[in-house]
């Protein structure tokens, strides 16, 4: 055991800066009429995220593991996952909805609890991505749910993830520095 | 005065209980190379959770509605009837080791139940781990304060802190064997590797977060609260009757601000040893678990029968 | 008046009622009239019986009665009431009361099925020959009394006669009650030997004269005859068949005061008849409380039919009375009165709660099995929606069982706690690591009645139903709510009030011979204290009472309507991941239990049967359907009684070839017999 915590000892952090996101260009939708009169200064400290597979093929969710690693360290933004809809106020949806996940997506929806925002990870669940049209899916995410945000890419890598939340969490306090 | 400094106690665990869950959590990343979530940040959790509103289930009765609310009752009992930081407060009333044990077992029996009201598949089997694990946890909690308070003549918890220096030369490897046992348990009943990962998504590594996982909003806060106020009534038990200096024994301003900061650095060591074991090793497969919990027995059991030797 | 009523005048009347109660049931042969007069002179002998008992305790006095019968002459019917008796007495009464008003109600199911009359008949002589045993100063009258209540209750066990498993289970029970009987009768028989009487004040008179190896074989005797009656290890096997068989009145008055007769005669035996005894009986006594307690929970998780569940905890619960019965012997022979009368005190505590808090539950699943027609846990689910007062009762009963405060099983366990652990700080290394595993057993033994009784709220009342008689119950009639609300609060007012309680029955127990003039190891200085003494420990029942409402009402108050009060609160469906839950998802007993039996497999003992049938035979690849059937091997049967049976049944063919008809022999016989009296008589 000495070993190991010798090994930590020695080992240097290289967890990214944040402000090497600034100058990305990265586009996003804006928040919807009814979810801002909602959403207050809440989520600005502290955000639970619950990640719903609704029939991708991994690609969002191994960029996805990769932000909880030490180089993206998502948790020290106040981010983390969960394992319940009931304990989340975002969801990830990545994949396009499938139709045998149809009916899974919308009662994890009902299920997690107001004021709640839903993001669509990945072209995939934008616009059903590579798989638009086939006869599996049901459609894009927005198709079953009310989307929020999306983040595009296929997949997005944890850098574009991470600005993205960044973005969504500060113009979350920022609407509501708007409403003081 | 007393009276002002019981009510002290009792709002101080709530309000350093979740400091100590960042503390731990930082520990951790730290040892993981991250940067990791500000201290603070169990703070932030819990206000976001008190201001969301709720999602029950159809199948809930009034057991799922109101057992965070008497388990969180319960946590505060504990915390009025533990020595914090002053050793001239007695609270003879619920101060008893007995007393302490029975009064975890009620906050058990509810978040147990809690855990079986909503029929889902997980609660159900979440709470039948936390009652084998608490049931076998009893023998080596009773025991190890046992071996203390036969040293030094007395089962309330106070009078042991205060008694605390005079058996400590004397009978150093007994209660070393207590402590160790005492430890084990602390890691038990506080849902801490390797009984227990509070981190984990899987449902079937579950055992205290699987009995929470239909709560939400409030209630949900109420029951993090909760778990975080057991850690650090368990954490007080075992700094202040296993170590017990530093503990204000006058009424004085600056003598109890200083019992105060000498309590929250004590809190600090046990979150260090606990982010410790927590990085260097994992959680233990289930059916490992009674027999790491039957040498706390046996090593409390021991300390015991030395004391009486020696 | 009351001086009156509290002398052998106030005994005579309790007698008589039952007495009336019994024979006017039997003639009335109607249901309905038959239930009124039987319910009624039974509610009525039992408030006689607790006005009567609390009398005689109060007025300090000593009720000492007999009529000699001239046919017999050893056999005088003479009563002898102390105050353990009149303790007694109060148990049996207060627990018969509230089973009858339950009963009132409980038994119209039985209308136009069976003999109302008989029943009632049967139930009056079954608390008849409980009073009878305990007050009882004769050892041949005494037998008469244990032999009614024993027959009584196996025509009340047996009652339910369509159901073969009753009536097994009540031969089972005839069969172990009088072998243990047997046992008692030779016990007796050896004191008339040595002492020259049956009267139990002879047999006190002359202790001394016994022999110590006497002595000795009579514990022997009389430990496993009362034990067999009270349920200890390995003498239990007819408990968990009889007393689920019986009506669930009946069995709350079987197990929660039927077997305490069995300790009544314990103490009375080994504190009172025949002291001064070895230090090894209570040590003994703790061992059998130790192994008794611990088994017997261990096999209640395994029980998923919930009677005999129950019957599994009196079981555990009597071997916590073992632990303080064992270690007041210990103290008392080691020379240590106070710390004997702590002992003695937490067991007859235990006594009490036990009785309540058993009666309650068996009275809570009788109002279930009522509604549901089954005795599977497993067909239950979600009953809290549909009998939401019984749930209460339920868990107000599991919540005393369990020993949590501040209900009436968490002082008497705290009692016995204390008892343990002042022998433990006392004595030698020998008899200190008998109660350090004597602690231990009780430690362990309440961590898993929790364990057990999470797993019985759980599955019986909470989630959704399982079958389809579970979701169409209903709750029970009014004079079952009475029965169980009035034992529900009494569980509450005896932990309540347990100081006061603690300082009777110290009185009860310095009414002992061998306890007169000593103080208690336990005070209650404001009588709701319980203080050991040196101030070792202290417990306040008031105060946690008060403390955990205070504080339960501001964190309401705090968190319901301080902090966001406009929360929404939406109902949903469960989480289940996006299917749908059927009540097959929800836990199962045997799932919950599943994890603590295979931690204790070498004791226990489960057995697993697997069977597979496939689609295709030959290569076997595609199951069609496997069947899994888990038990538990019953270890006593299997290893100690049927071998013990085989080989009576051996012997007994062995000696028939005795008898083998020819004449010559027979007369060969008479011929031996005849020149041995003359040689050696």
């Amino acid at each position: 055991m000495i070993k190991l915590f010798l090994k930590i000892i020695k080992t240097s952090q290289n967890t990214i800066k944040v402000d090497e996101f600034d100058s990305d260009g990265i586009k996003f939708e804006s928040l919807g009429k009814k979810t801002r009169s909602k959403i207050t200064h809440l989520f600005g400290g502290s955000l639970a995220i619950r990640q719903i597979d609704a029939g991708s093929d991994n690609s969002a969710e191994q960029e996805l593991v990769a932000l909880s690693n030490t180089f993206y360290d998502l948790e020290r933004f106040g981010i983390h996952f969960v394992a319940s809809p009931k304990h989340a106020d975002m969801l990830f949806v990545t994949g396009p909805v499938t139709r045998n996940m149809a009916e899974a997506l919308r009662r994890a929806y009902e299920a997690t609890p107001d004021p709640k925002i839903v993001v669509a990870v990945g072209d995939d669940a934008i616009s059903g991505g590579i798989y638009k049209g086939s006869y599996a899916i049901v459609g894009a995410v927005s198709d079953v749910l009310p989307v929020d945000f999306s983040i595009p890419g296929d997949p997005p890598s944890p850098k574009v993830i991470l600005g993205h939340l960044l973005r969504i969490m500060k113009e979350l306090e920022n609407q509501s520095f708007k409403k003081k | 005065m007393m009276i002002f400094i019981w009510m002290l106690q009792i709002i101080l665990v709530p309000a350093i209980s979740p400091l100590a869950i960042g503390l731990i959590n930082k520990i951790k990343a730290r040892l993981q190379n991250r940067r990791g979530a500000s201290i603070f940040q169990p703070y932030k959790d819990i206000w976001k959770l008190l201001h969301k509103d709720e999602v029950v289930s159809r199948d809930a009765s009034w057991i799922f509605y109101y057992a965070p609310y008497i388990v969180f009752t319960i946590t505060l009992i504990l915390a009025g009837s533990l020595p914090l930081f002053a050793s001239f407060l007695n609270n003879i009333m619920t101060g008893d080791l007995l007393t302490i044990v029975y009064l975890i077992a009620f906050g058990t029996f509810f978040l147990a139940l809690a855990g079986l009201d909503i029929g889902g598949a997980f609660g159900g089997f979440g709470s039948s781990r936390e009652m084998t694990i608490s049931a076998l946890a009893e023998g080596g909690l009773i025991f190890s304060l046992l071996a203390v308070a036969i040293n030094v003549g007395t089962s309330n918890l106070f009078e042991m802190s205060t008694l605390g220096f005079s058996f400590y030369d004397q009978h150093l490897l007994p209660t070393l064997l207590a402590l160790a046992g005492f430890f084990v348990v602390l890691l038990a009943e506080a849902a801490r590797f390797p009984f227990d990962n509070p981190a984990t998504h899987l449902e079937l590594t579950m055992v205290h977060e699987a009995m929470i996982l239909e709560y939400s909003g409030k209630r949900l806060a109420l029951m993090e609260w909760s778990a975080a106020n057991k850690l650090i009534c368990f954490i007080a038990i075992g700094a202040n009757i296993f170590f017990p200096w530093g503990l204000a024994t006058s009424v004085g301003v600056s003598v109890l601000i200083l019992s105060l900061i000498i309590f929250i650095l004590k809190i600090f060591i046990f979150c260090a040893v606990i982010a410790l074991i927590e990085s260097s090793m994992a959680k233990f497969r289930f059916f490992r678990l009674p027999d790491l919990l039957f040498i706390s027995f046996i090593l409390s059991v021991m300390a015991i029968s030395l004391t009486q030797i020696l | 008046m009351l001086e009156l009523a509290a002398s052998s005048i106030g005994l005579v009347i309790l007698i008589g009622l039952f007495t009336v109660g019994a024979v006017g049931s039997l003639f009335l042969r109607t249901d309905k009239p038959a239930n009124v007069w039987s319910s009624f002179f039974a509610i009525i002998g039992s408030v006689w019986g607790i006005l009567f008992a609390s009398l005689v305790f109060f007025f300090n006095r000593e009720i000492i009665f007999s009529l000699t019968s001239s046919i017999f002459p050893l056999l005088s019917f003479s009563f002898h009431i102390d105050k353990l008796a009149s303790f007694f007495i109060f148990t049996i009464s207060l627990i018969a009361l509230f089973c009858s008003i339950y009963g009132a109600g409980y038994i119209k199911h039985f209308y136009k099925k069976y003999d109302i009359g008989a029943f009632g008949f049967f139930y009056h002589l079954f608390i008849l020959g409980m009073i009878s045993v305990v007050i009882a100063a004769n050892a041949l009258f005494f037998l008469l009394a244990w032999e009614m209540m024993s027959l009584a209750s196996y025509f009340l066990v047996v009652y339910d006669r369509h159901d073969t498993h009753n009536v097994k289970a009540g031969f089972l029970y005839l069969v172990m009650t009088h072998v243990a009987t047997a046992f008692i009768i030779v016990a007796f028989l050896l004191l008339y030997k040595f002492t020259g009487s049956f009267d139990f004040a002879l047999i006190r008179s002359n202790a001394e004269l016994i022999p110590l190896w006497l002595k000795n074989t009579v514990f022997v005797l009389t430990l496993i005859g009362f034990g067999t009656k009270a349920g200890i290890i390995p003498f239990h096997i007819w408990l968990p068949s009889a007393h689920p068989a019986a009506p669930s009145h009946v069995s709350a008055l079987m197990s929660g005061v039927m077997i305490k007769t069995g300790i009544y005669m314990m103490i009375r035996i080994f504190l009172d008849l025949l002291q001064p005894v070895p230090a090894w009986w209570g040590l003994t006594l703790l061992v059998i409380g130790s192994v008794s307690s611990l088994l017997g929970v261990l096999y209640a998780l395994t029980e998923h039919d919930i009677k005999k569940l129950l019957a599994y905890h009196s079981i555990e619960n009597i071997g916590i009375i073992l632990l303080g019965l064992g270690s007041a012997l210990t103290f008392y022979s080691l020379g240590m009165p106070s710390f004997a009368l702590l002992g003695l005190v937490a067991a007859l505590f235990h006594t009490l709660n036990h009785a309540t808090f058993k009666s309650l539950l068996f009275l809570s699943a009788g109002s279930v099995i009522n509604q549901t027609h089954t005795r599977n846990m497993e067909d239950y689910g979600g009953l809290i929606r549909y009998m939401p007062q019984t749930a209460v009762f339920f868990l107000i009963g599991s919540m005393a069982i369990s020993g949590l405060p501040p209900f009436n099983g968490f002082f008497s366990e705290w009692l016995t706690f204390q008892a343990l652990f002042q022998g433990i700080m006392h004595f030698a290394m020998m008899e200190k690591s008998i109660f350090l595993l004597a602690a231990g057993a009780l430690a362990f033994t309440g961590g898993l009645a929790l364990a057990c009784f999470v797993k019985a709220f759980g599955v019986i009342f909470l989630a959704r139903p399982r079958t389809k008689e579970a979701a169409n119950s209903q709750e029970s009639a009014w004079s079952l709510r009475v029965g169980m609300a009035s034992l529900a609060i009494l569980c509450l007012l005896f932990g309540l009030f347990s100081g006061s309680l603690v300082s009777w029955f110290t009185r009860v127990a310095n009414g002992l011979r061998i306890f007169q003039g000593i103080n208690s190891f336990v005070s209650s200085p404001t009588n709701q204290i319980l203080v050991a003494d040196n101030n070792f420990a202290s417990v306040s029942a008031a105060g946690i009472l008060a403390f955990l409402l205070i504080v339960l009402v501001l964190v309401l108050l705090v968190f319901k309507y301080v902090i966001h009060r406009q929360q929404k609160i939406k109902v949903g469906a469960t989480w289940d991941c996006g299917v749908d839950l059927t009540p097959r998802m929800e836990i199962t007993a045997t799932g919950f239990a599943r994890s603590i039996i295979l931690i204790f497999k070498g004791v226990l003992r489960p057995s697993i049967q697997r069977e597979v049938e496939y689609h295709d035979s030959q290569t076997r690849y595609l199951p069609k359907t496997i069947t899994v059937v888990s038990g538990i091997n019953n270890v006593y049967q299997q290893y100690f009684y049927q071998p013990l049976s085989k080989n009576v049944i051996a012997f007994a063919q062995s000696v028939r070839k005795i008898q083998n008809g020819n004449v010559n022999l027979y007369i060969l016989y008479i011929f031996i017999a005849l020149i041995i009296l003359l040689f050696f008589v």
